[in-house]
């Protein structure tokens, strides 16, 4: 318990659906973490810390959400359940929600059984588990908890829809949790093997009627001030929202904590008022809007990393490998695009794709909004155009932008879950009928204080012919453009040598006569992603 | 010997097989259920002994144990700076926040302020009053007890504020350290002239080199490793009476944590009880390196005379603790037109970071397997454990082995380019004989050596000859990728270098009702020691695997174990256990020929039933029995290795009581544009002997396969170059692989075979030696870099092969 945590009577407890009841908490800080609750006050040791910074998965829980749409893809008997780090999420946004640890799967196989049989299944392992153990899928067993949680959600979700993932599927599932023991192969068996196994699902009836009852049980945070706790407001609409905002401008906007997180757990940060996005449904809105211009793909900011890269990827297939790559399942499923954008790192992954497809960004204080390119938006290294009482409300991308030839090259030691040394967003487009470079987009991250363009680059190359020579020059004004810095990620003329290379890749491949394949050009080519294939069979 | 080579498996598996292609293609279940049925319990494929406990999150790691009433939480204060001194400590901030009890400094040691496990130099918290000495970024300067470990660690979070330092600035590589002289050990060398067992002529080394044919000098970079087990170090002490402690703690070797504790705290070695039940991984950092923690730990509990717990942060368990050695080679050796190696000489500088730790052994280790499975006939090595401002570097598995093996392998790697010939070509003229050309620098004979035809069955099953020409012809149309293919070998020497650690003790229990406990002196890390040891005492006693359980490590059921390492855990242990179980059934047989006739060397056991005089009994019913007629139904056991001899002082003797084999090949695809690459496949072939559980065993090589490929290229250590902080100190920034870097097509086998020696059920040792595997991938990577210069020139490649490193070789290469 944190020492700083006080008990007011005026707020509410946090409520929350935990191994077949709900609990009820109170006087807990607010930045306390799921995985200490679990660990020292539930006394449910079976979650790990490994890293307590949402990078190694042994902390790896479910949350299950009651689903706005019980028959969306996705969903599982009404809820949609998503694997999260405990280590890094708040324990009072779990309010309204369902909390799965690995301590529950025995219990599903006990509750499957007859009555009779009950005491004797209460030793039965979940198929999950069961197929850990056939495979030798544990060898110090410390990481263990997470794979097993991470290998049910994808279990009941490809129950749900009557499949069973490849084994590619299956590692870009447990890219977020990192094993020093096996080499990874016998639990990717473990993962295929779980499908023959006799099934044993979740029955999640008395979960969705326990948080509907929750939803229901006039227990309001709607409030604009409503505190759910000391310091904690959790508006539900983005009017509260932006009211709130207004009042507490120096309060700290929360959404996935996947950046927060770490704030507290390492840098042991007192964030003071907090205002909680993730309950504000509006703003998880992902929809194609029409416009004067053609159209375009709105991105609430509250929608999670995992939402928004997999509506981009839908339509622009070659976003793919920098969407899997973008940190872990579970962070995408927490964080938010918005929120990684918002927090302006240079190495965010976003903002280099998003301003490759000409994004713009919308800001919101109280009820005026205004939008502003995306390259406008950042004025210096995590400095940015936000006034006081302002919030990322969403991200609008041209539909016309997404039908140039986009590409975005993510550079890093590893493949998965790795902050990138530079990440690249490309796009261009060539007058019709010839090789003429009509429009070029050249984005970088890791090379600046901000993720920007490469105007120089760029001019280089508009009006120009597509080739050789004109890259030669582009190659030439990047060095213009960007003075890369060293750190542990990568040296000054690494990043810059790769950038200038990164200029030529996307020549080979979009050159108008020879192109080159992805087969060609990448060593994750050798990967079958189902989204790459996708892409390449509709090519 | 060996097994045929099952045609199936001469086919390129498919990529992302299915779990019943990698299951056939590995293990037998068909053989091995008929060998169980007929009574068998070792060479069988069970499941770790705690799997079912592991995946339902119910196995205990010290974390998960209930505490105590009243436990206390401690978190350590740095050093914000590598060298230098600290000149006061004022804690009185620290002392009055929220929730902290007391802060502990040196000034609190009441016994030795040391937790140095061979060479007295490390001390367990800074000696601010003794001179203040930083000895790097990271170090220990006092201890936080507070109620909570939050508030413990918030609080020290404030360290910096609380000193004053007078900083220096680092030293922090081994050339930079090697320049100045100043090592942690002195300097060792191994010579060996004229092939000969009693000659060592560095003149006559040097003179071979000058007057073979061809000459190669160059020099490497090998990184370091993290062993990132994924739970971190804890300790967590509750004082006893008498002033006595009971102290659970995450460690491989409890019987040093127990002696350091006593050091430290002024007590005997019988009031110090320390208790492991199983690590979440070790990998060799908690050989030597949970001693800081555990003394702290016992300090603090013994004088507030509460339980208190020492749980690092994973930042803090980078900063504070030390990891595999960073080495620096500079070497020439000389070489004839086939390849032979005629004349070697090498320099080995290794990071030893601040302390000598177990620098020492691990550079004997690393100067004993420069050969790796090559005759030498002219070597002369020389050894520098650097002394740097860094974290003390330690254990890690293979303990220098991996690191001396693989600067040879460079070497073979650069005299094939240079000659133009296959490397595999010059690796095989270089292998030892097995008459004749057998004897090592050190010299040890090699005895039982099976890497002509353990090498010769992988090239033959990965396809090597074809794929060789088909990665040429890929290459010479491909523009942007190359791939390029390497087979490694690996010889790999097992038992400690020093003598007397070859030993260990068990005990057995027999209950009356037939169950079996079992303790011994071997930790339990996830190597699934525990399982083996398990099988050996059921296969001895005939019994099932149920009926047996290996209990927590503990210093009060085993005394004076040697750590588990040096890959010796269950040679050791289950010899030992397979003592004690054996003295039982001895006992067993004999209470049960004395009641139903027969003779007692007769009896036999198997599957829960003992035959006697042409009776079958239940095995519980013959324990029912043995007690009744008061024999007694536990025993120790112990085991020392036969035949072993070191003399450190002329570094040569027998250090190791056999060799394990094995080999990979490696086929990768690397992006000349950004250096990033992929493992396409990977094919291996290892030597556990006659394995005691074959599941176990190829989890080891699998996961030592894809650990060390993390170490050659991905893991990279950063430290800063002028603050000496590490930066990469969080698996955020400290990358070992995923599950998407292991290959696609991954074709493991065990080699059929069995240990020559007398080990335990003619097994071997599998824990290290497939660390080595993973150099396939270092120079497969070293091929497809070479393929981007057209062969030309030898890739200055260093490791960890990251994208950086290996575009900065491409750009070489093509600019050469």
């Amino acid at each position: 318990m944190s020492t700083e945590s006080s008990s007011n009577n005026s707020t509410q407890p946090v409520r929350f659906f935990h191994r077949g009841r709900i609990v009820d908490v109170s006087g807990v800080h607010p930045t306390r973490s799921v995985l200490d609750w679990l660990r020292e006050d539930a006394h449910c040791t079976g979650t790990k810390e490994g890293c307590n910074e949402g990078d190694c998965g042994a902390c790896t829980v479910v949350i299950g959400e009651l689903a706005s749409d019980a028959n969306a893809p996705g969903t599982v008997g009404g809820l949609q359940l998503q694997t999260v780090n405990a280590c890094i999420q708040f324990l009072p946004t779990l309010h309204g929600k369902a909390l799965f640890t690995v301590e529950d799967l025995k219990a599903q196989c006990a509750a499957a059984q007859p009555q009779d049989n009950r005491k004797h299944a209460v030793h039965t392992l979940h198929p999950v588990q069961q197929a850990m153990v056939d495979c030798h899928g544990s060898q110090c067993g410390f990481c263990t908890p997470g794979f097993v949680m991470s290998l049910w959600s994808a279990y009941e979700h490809h129950q749900a829809e009557g499949t069973q993932p490849t084994r590619q599927q299956l590692a870009d599932e447990l890219s977020g949790n990192l094993c020093r023991c096996t080499g990874y192969r016998p639990i990717l068996d473990a993962g295929q093997r779980m499908f023959d196994l006799p099934a044993v699902r979740l029955d999640t009836k008395p979960v969705v009627a326990a948080l509907t009852a929750l939803q229901n049980d006039g227990l309001d945070y709607a409030a604009p001030l409503g505190a759910r706790i000391d310091h904690f407001h959790a508006p539900r609409t983005i009017a509260q929202l932006a009211a709130l905002r207004e009042q507490k401008p120096r309060a700290q906007l929360l959404a996935g904590s996947t950046d927060v997180g770490l704030w507290v757990n390492k840098q042991f940060r007192d964030l003071g008022d907090i205002i909680y996005v993730g309950d504000v449904a509006e703003m998880k809105t992902i929809e194609t809007r029409q416009n004067d211009e053609g159209g375009e793909l709105y991105i609430g900011a509250g929608a999670s990393l995992e939402a928004a890269f997999e509506a981009l990827v839908q339509r622009v297939p070659s976003l793919t490998d920098v969407w899997l790559r973008f940190a872990s399942p579970p962070i995408r499923h927490a964080g938010t695009m918005g929120g990684n954008v918002a927090n302006g790192s240079p190495i965010g992954d976003s903002p280099p794709v998003l301003m490759s497809l000409d994004a713009e960004i919308e800001l919101r204080r109280g009820d005026a909004v205004r939008r502003m390119p995306l390259p406008d938006f950042y004025i210096d290294y995590m400095k940015n155009q936000l006034q006081p009482g302002e919030f990322v409300q969403g991200l609008a991308v041209p539909l016309a932008a997404m039908r140039r030839q986009v590409r975005a090259y993510k550079i890093s030691k590893r493949f998965d879950c790795d902050i990138s040394a530079l990440c690249a967003g490309f796009a261009i487009e060539l007058e019709q009928g010839s090789d003429t470079v009509k429009a070029v987009r050249l984005a970088f991250g890791g090379m600046a204080a901000t993720v920007k363009r490469a105007a120089n680059a760029e001019a280089a190359l508009v009006g120009k012919p597509w080739t050789q020579a004109s890259v030669a020059a582009a190659k030439l004004a990047l060095a213009q453009d960007f003075k890369p810095l060293s750190d542990m990620r990568a040296s000054a003329d690494y990043r810059l040598q790769v950038a200038q290379n990164l200029i030529q890749r996307l020549w080979l491949e979009t050159r108008a006569e020879d192109a080159l394949s992805l087969e060609e050009t990448s060593v994750w080519s050798v990967m079958p992603h189902a989204a790459v294939k996708a892409a390449a069979e509709g090519a | 010997m060996n097994k045929p080579i099952d045609a199936r498996l001469l086919q390129p598996a498919e990529a992302f097989a299915d779990y019943l292609t990698n299951t056939a293609a590995r293990i037998d279940p068909a053989a091995e259920a008929l060998a169980h049925d007929l009574g068998a319990r070792v060479g069988i494929s069970r499941p770790h002994e705690s799997a079912h406990l592991h995946v339902a999150g119910e196995a205990t790691y010290i974390d998960d144990i209930p505490e105590l009433t009243g436990t206390l939480h401690c978190a350590l204060g740095l050093s914000p700076a590598a060298n230098g001194r600290v000149t006061a400590l004022s804690l009185d901030a620290i002392r009055a926040m929220p929730g902290v009890v007391t802060v502990l400094t040196a000034d609190d040691i009441p016994g030795t302020n040391d937790c140095g496990s061979i060479v007295h130099d490390d001390p367990i918290l800074l000696p601010v009053k003794d001179g203040g000495e930083i000895r790097y970024l990271g170090q220990p300067v006092f201890a936080v007890i507070a109620e909570t470990r939050e508030a413990a660690r918030r609080a020290a979070s404030r360290a910096k504020e609380a000193m004053t330092i007078e900083a220096q600035p680092p030293v922090l590589t081994p050339q930079d350290a090697h320049a100045r002289g100043q090592y942690v050990v002195p300097p060792m060398h191994i010579v060996r002239s004229g092939g000969s067992a009693n000659e060592g002529d560095e003149a006559a080394v040097r003179a071979a080199i000058a007057k073979a044919p061809h000459r190669h000098k160059s020099t490497l970079d090998v990184g370091g490793q993290e062993q990132f087990y994924l739970e971190g170090q804890i300790s967590y002490a509750i004082p006893k009476e008498g002033g006595a402690l009971h102290i659970h703690c995450s460690t491989q070797h409890p019987s040093e944590m127990q002696h350091l504790v006593a050091h430290a705290l002024h007590l005997q070695s019988n009031e110090v009880h320390v208790e492991c039940r199983r690590m979440g991984g070790g990998f060799g950092g908690k050989e030597s390196q949970s001693a800081l923690f555990a003394c702290v730990a016992a300090i603090a509990a013994r004088q507030l005379q509460r339980p208190v717990k020492l749980r690092l942060d994973r930042d803090d368990d980078f900063m504070i603790t030390g990891r595999r050695h960073c080495f620096w080679y500079e070497y020439e050796v000389g070489y004839d037109d086939e390849g032979r190696i005629l004349g070697a000489e090498i320099t080995m500088v290794s990071r030893a970071g601040h302390s000598a730790d177990l620098s020492g052994p691990v550079m004997t280790r690393a100067l004993c397997h420069f050969d790796n499975a090559y005759w030498l006939p002219n070597v002369a090595m020389h050894g520098f454990s650097g002394k740097t401002n860094t974290q003390s570097n330690t254990a890690f598995r293979g303990f220098g082995g991996p690191q001396g093996a693989i600067a040879i392998e460079n070497i073979m790697d650069s005299v094939a380019r240079e000659l133009k010939r296959d490397p595999l070509d010059v690796r095989r003229v270089n292998f030892y004989g097995k008459a004749e050309n057998n004897v090592t620098p050190y010299r040890q004979t090699v005895t039982g050596n099976i890497v002509h035809e353990l090498v010769a069955d992988l090239e033959a099953s990965s396809g090597y000859r074809a794929r060789r020409e088909e990665i040429a012809a890929f290459n010479q149309k491909s523009v942007v990728l190359k791939r390029g293919l390497a087979l490694a070998p690996l010889k790999f020497g097992i038992s400690f270098n020093v003598k007397h650690f070859n030993q260990a003790g068990a005990l057995v229990h027999v209950y009356t009702d037939g169950s079996i406990l079992v303790n011994h002196g071997g930790t339990e890390m996830g190597q699934g020691l525990n399982t083996k040891v398990a099988q050996v005492v059921a296969h001895e006693l005939g019994v099932s695997f149920e009926r047996v359980r290996v209990t927590a490590t503990d210093t009060t059921k085993v005394a004076n174990t040697s750590a588990t390492a040096a890959s010796t855990g269950a040679d050791l242990n289950g010899k030992a256990a397979q003592d004690a179980a054996r003295q039982i059934r001895e006992r067993l047989a004999e209470s049960a020929a004395e009641r139903h006739g027969g003779k007692a060397s007769e009896v036999r056991f198997a599957n829960d039933k003992v035959e006697v005089n042409g009776r079958s009994l239940a095995f519980s019913t013959v324990v029912g029995e043995a007690y009744l007629d008061r024999k007694q139904l536990w025993s120790d056991g112990f085991y020392a290795t036969p035949g072993l001899s070191w003399d450190k002082d002329k570094m040569q003797g027998r250090p190791f009581y056999y060799y394990a084999y094995g080999a990979a090949v490696s086929e990768v695809i690397v992006d000349t544009l950004t250096g990033e690459w992929k493992l396409l496949r990977a094919d291996i072939l290892h030597d556990a002997g006659k394995s005691l559980n074959p599941a176990v065993d190829i989890g080891q090589v699998e996961g030592a396969f894809i650990q060390g490929m993390g170490w050659l290229t991905t893991e990279e250590l950063v430290w800063h170059p002028q603050s000496g902080m590490l930066t990469t100190h969080a698996p955020s920034t400290y990358k070992i692989p995923t599950a998407n870097d292991c290959p696609p097509v991954f074709n493991v086998r065990l080699f059929e075979g069995q240990n020559f020696e007398d080990s335990i059920h003619r097994s071997k040792a599998v824990g290290e030696p497939p660390l080595l595997l993973p150099f396939s991938v270092f120079f497969a990577i070293r091929d497809a870099v070479s393929a981007a210069g057209g062969h030309r020139v030898d890739p200055p490649l260093k490791a960890p092969a990251t994208s950086e490193s290996i575009l900065r070789a491409i750009t070489a290469v093509q600019s050469a």
